[in-house]
């Protein structure tokens, strides 16, 4: 009992340091003036001033529907890729398998935006070929996004699908099931807590992803946030600060949405025992 | 029950591999029953395969890429065989993330690493054919009777980065050319509009710059040269062109380039990649050539680059670890103080703890930059400093570790609320009967326990910071910078070092750029395979 108000302080401290640079944000956001001289910590006046500029005078309409249908699929793909890879790394044993998970954290480890100036040369042949999904698509990017699925999101799944118990999908194979009947009816209403935070993660991941989308998509309208608002704030960063917050709150808005929507997925996804019982 | 929080439990780590197979499974496996829907998926997504492979053959075969379609179609004919045989289980699961994993991460890798064997870069870009071309352009002059034509500036693409085009009028014909790097091609008459100075203001495929735009990229269009039969067309102004001479020609006897305005020759050096003269001068075309492991060796010997290489690196391995330690000890500690049901607003507190993490970072890290302003910035302004924080090497360095603490720790707290909540209680119960205080217990069940599970997070938390582009390039851009190196800041991480020497304002270097990312993955994975190793021996000792 007497930690109590210890554990509240400690608690308290926290929140406070989490929050006040998104006050600040708010802020900025509300602020009239719109400049970052004139930002305080507290708002001090309340204008939608920052939010009619940011929709009328940028793209930030095609920027922000661009961004969710990217990450949207990217996210979507990359969790069902991951989940296969995560069965196959979890419950079957076949030549080349510690090979292959050594290989995939290996891979992870090049530092992937460096073979931009491959990717690039790679996709102006595409682009070429199948304009289809070049650049300033976003089908060209979610299959680049797509290359990186494997590999530490799987580990992690893998991780949760070692710790269910093997007899249930054993007792299965030997009641009739083929293997993927025991992936699609048995694995995967399992480890939704799993799926739902991998999804999260690179949902998460994408919506940031700023040099690749850089180079990929250069037409205004083809834009991604990360690189729109990026353009936004380059040149004139003090008087479009409050354009800048106005925006980046609302990008925030669809995280916020989704990790309320996967609270009681989220603490458990990362719980091994939730098979219990 | 412990067990059940080691990733990989007792009876799965078998170390040997493939080699030990489980006979039940696979029989059973083998005779399970053909289900209806699996069947009908099968048929549609392969139909679905079998389809997108005819849409990308047909470019292929337009182009005349022989190579590209036999790999298009023995990677189809692969995919088929894989999923109507009935062998080969455990690929059925793993193509479709390789297929990916190769195209678009393998092959990239392996490309880039074997630029780190060539001069690739501004000035040896492309072969030498190219080189010999860009040189005569670039050497073309006015001389008397050269054509004078009306220009106009165009572009491609959006008006401030596109590719430049000129569109310029033939004074005598009126017919209007579009000229790029490639060459000139006539327009036809209905696709422009010309004005009655001769200038185009309208062509179909191409967006012509006003004066403005123009004005903005006169450095671009002055260095623009199209070539042609005899020489070239270079613009003089952003109105008038004329097709000129060019006085450095290429001889194939000598393999020289010769200046026939003042007979100077620069002759091919095949090892350099570039035209030498006598005297050692070197003409800024070259072409691109394999120098072998001159790049690594230049990282280790030359001193210039040798010594903020390694301070770069130790900077980099302190700034990943420091992010992952402040990250995990605040993460940590927040998952403690809410682990205890006896709490109130436990959840209104988780809330608001993982908002930082449900922001944009990319936003968040450039408003971090301006929190951390000299002269308005937030840090000041709230705690009545005056401190410059991004212009002194040591305050830039712990403002770059906070912005880290700020943006990962929400990350952590639930990692470790999620793997306390899956130590099991009887373990820490058990260990207060026999008589262990509660520190005593935390250090010596319930920590080991904690560590088990989420060592290797840690460890590919640190991978990640330690190529953490976006933390340092939107906050601090690597500087500080000494006032003698502009090139290496006292916050740059090697990745932001790196991309520097291959996109930065001093001209790229992309050769020496792949030799460095070579030595990064070198480094991190070095770095990774002790940890795993350890994080091994770890779980044998607690699983």
């Amino acid at each position: 009992m007497r930690t109590l108000p210890l554990r509240h302080a400690v608690a308290a401290g926290a929140v406070a340091f989490a929050l006040f640079p998104i006050l600040f944000v708010l802020s900025a956001a509300l602020n009239p003036r719109g400049t970052l001289s004139s930002t305080e910590l507290v708002p001090t006046g309340l204008s939608l001033e920052n939010f009619g500029r940011l929709l009328s005078e940028t793209r930030f309409a095609s920027w922000f529907a661009n961004t969710m249908l990217i990450a949207g699929l990217a996210s979507a793909a990359a969790v069902f890729l991951g989940a296969l890879a995560a069965y196959a790394f979890s419950r079957m044993r076949f030549r080349g398998r510690r090979t292959g998970l050594l290989a995939l954290l290996l891979i992870q480890m090049f530092p992937q935006f460096l073979a931009i100036v491959t990717i690039f040369l790679m996709f102006s042949t595409v682009t070429g070929l199948w304009p289809a999904v070049g650049f300033n698509t976003p089908w060209g990017l979610v299959l680049l996004y797509l290359g990186g699925a494997l590999g530490v999101n799987t580990w992690l799944m893998k991780g949760f699908l070692d710790t269910l118990p093997r007899e249930l999908d054993e007792s299965a194979t030997i009641d009739g099931a083929t293997h993927a009947q025991v992936f699609f009816r048995i694995m995967l209403p399992l480890v939704a807590p799993i799926l739902a935070v991998t999804g999260l993660l690179v949902f998460i991941a994408t919506v940031n992803e700023f040099l690749i989308a850089n180079v990929f998509l250069t037409d205004t309208g083809s834009k991604t946030l990360a690189v729109g608002m990026y353009g936004l704030i380059s040149g004139e960063r003090n008087n479009n600060f409050g354009v800048f917050c106005a925006g980046t709150l609302l990008t925030a808005v669809p995280t916020v949405l989704v990790f309320q929507f996967l609270q009681r997925y989220i603490v458990s996804g990362l719980t091994a025992g939730a098979v219990k019982g | 029950m412990a067990t059940q929080l080691t990733s990989p439990g007792p009876p799965v780590v078998a170390p040997d591999g493939g080699r030990h197979r489980p006979q039940r499974p696979r029989t059973a496996r083998d005779s399970a029953p053909v289900t209806l829907t699996g069947l009908a998926a099968k048929v549609v997504l392969l139909g679905l395969a079998a389809g997108i492979a005819i849409w990308a053959a047909f470019p292929l075969v337009e182009a005349r890429a022989w190579a590209g379609l036999a790999i298009l179609a023995g990677t189809t004919a692969a995919i088929f065989y894989l999923y109507l045989t009935r062998r080969h289980v455990p690929a059925k699961y793993l193509v479709p993330g390789t297929l990916f994993l190769i195209a678009f991460q393998v092959f990239p890798i392996l490309y880039t690493a074997s630029t780190a064997f060539t001069n690739f870069g501004d000035g040896h870009r492309g072969s030498k054919d190219e080189a010999i071309v860009a040189i005569q352009t670039a050497s073309v002059t006015q001389v008397p009777g050269s054509t004078e034509y009306a220009l106009a500036v165009a572009t491609t693409g959006e008006p401030a980065t596109g590719p430049l085009v000129f569109l310029v009028t033939d004074p005598a014909t009126r017919a209007v050319s579009a000229g790029d790097a490639t060459g000139l091609r006539a327009l036809p008459e209905g696709d422009v509009t010309v004005n009655s100075a001769g200038k185009v203001t309208a062509a179909r495929g191409y967006t012509v710059l006003t004066a403005a735009q123009a004005g903005a990229r006169s450095a671009e269009i002055t260095a623009f040269a199209v070539p042609t039969a005899g020489g070239a067309i270079r613009s003089s102004g952003l109105s008038r062109a004329y097709e000129g001479k060019a006085t450095r020609e290429y001889a194939a006897g000598c393999d020289c380039v010769r200046d026939t305005a003042t007979g100077r020759t620069w002759t091919a050096d095949e090892g350099a990649g570039a035209f030498v003269a006598a005297d050692g001068e070197r003409l800024a075309q070259g072409w691109k050539v394999g120098v072998g492991l001159k790049n690594f060796s230049r990282v280790l010997t030359d001193s210039t680059i040798s010594g903020p290489f390694l301070r770069t690196l130790l900077w980099n391995v302190a700034f990943a670890v420091g992010s992952v330690a402040v990250t995990f000890g605040l993460g940590l500690l927040c998952a403690f103080a809410l682990h205890t049901p006896r709490m109130r607003g436990r959840s209104l507190y988780r809330v608001l703890l993982i908002l930082p993490y449900a922001m944009p970072s990319f936003a968040m890290l450039l408003v971090w930059r301006d929190l951390f302003n000299t002269d308005f910035g937030l840090v000041n302004r709230l705690f009545g400093l005056d401190v410059d924080w991004l212009g002194g090497v040591w305050s830039a360095r712990l403002a770059v570790v906070l912005v880290q603490m700020w943006l990962g720790f929400p990350y952590m707290f639930l990692v470790a609320t999620g793997a306390l909540q899956a130590i099991p209680k009887e373990l820490t119960e058990a260990s207060k009967v026999d008589g262990a205080a509660p520190w005593q217990s935390f250090r010596q069940v319930t920590l080991p326990l904690l560590m088990v599970a989420l060592t290797p997070l840690l460890i590919s938390s640190f991978a990640f910071n330690f190529n953490n582009f976006n933390a340092v390039y939107l906050t601090t851009e690597g500087g500080p910078f000494p006032a003698d190196n502009p090139t290496a800041g006292a916050t740059d991480l090697l990745i932001t070092y790196t991309f520097r020497l291959a996109f930065g304002a001093a001209g790229a270097q992309y050769g020496f750029a792949a030799a460095i990312s070579v030595f990064i993955f070198a480094i991190v994975a070095l770095l990774s395979a002790v940890s795993f190793r350890r994080t091994r021996r770890q779980e044998e000792l607690y699983a």
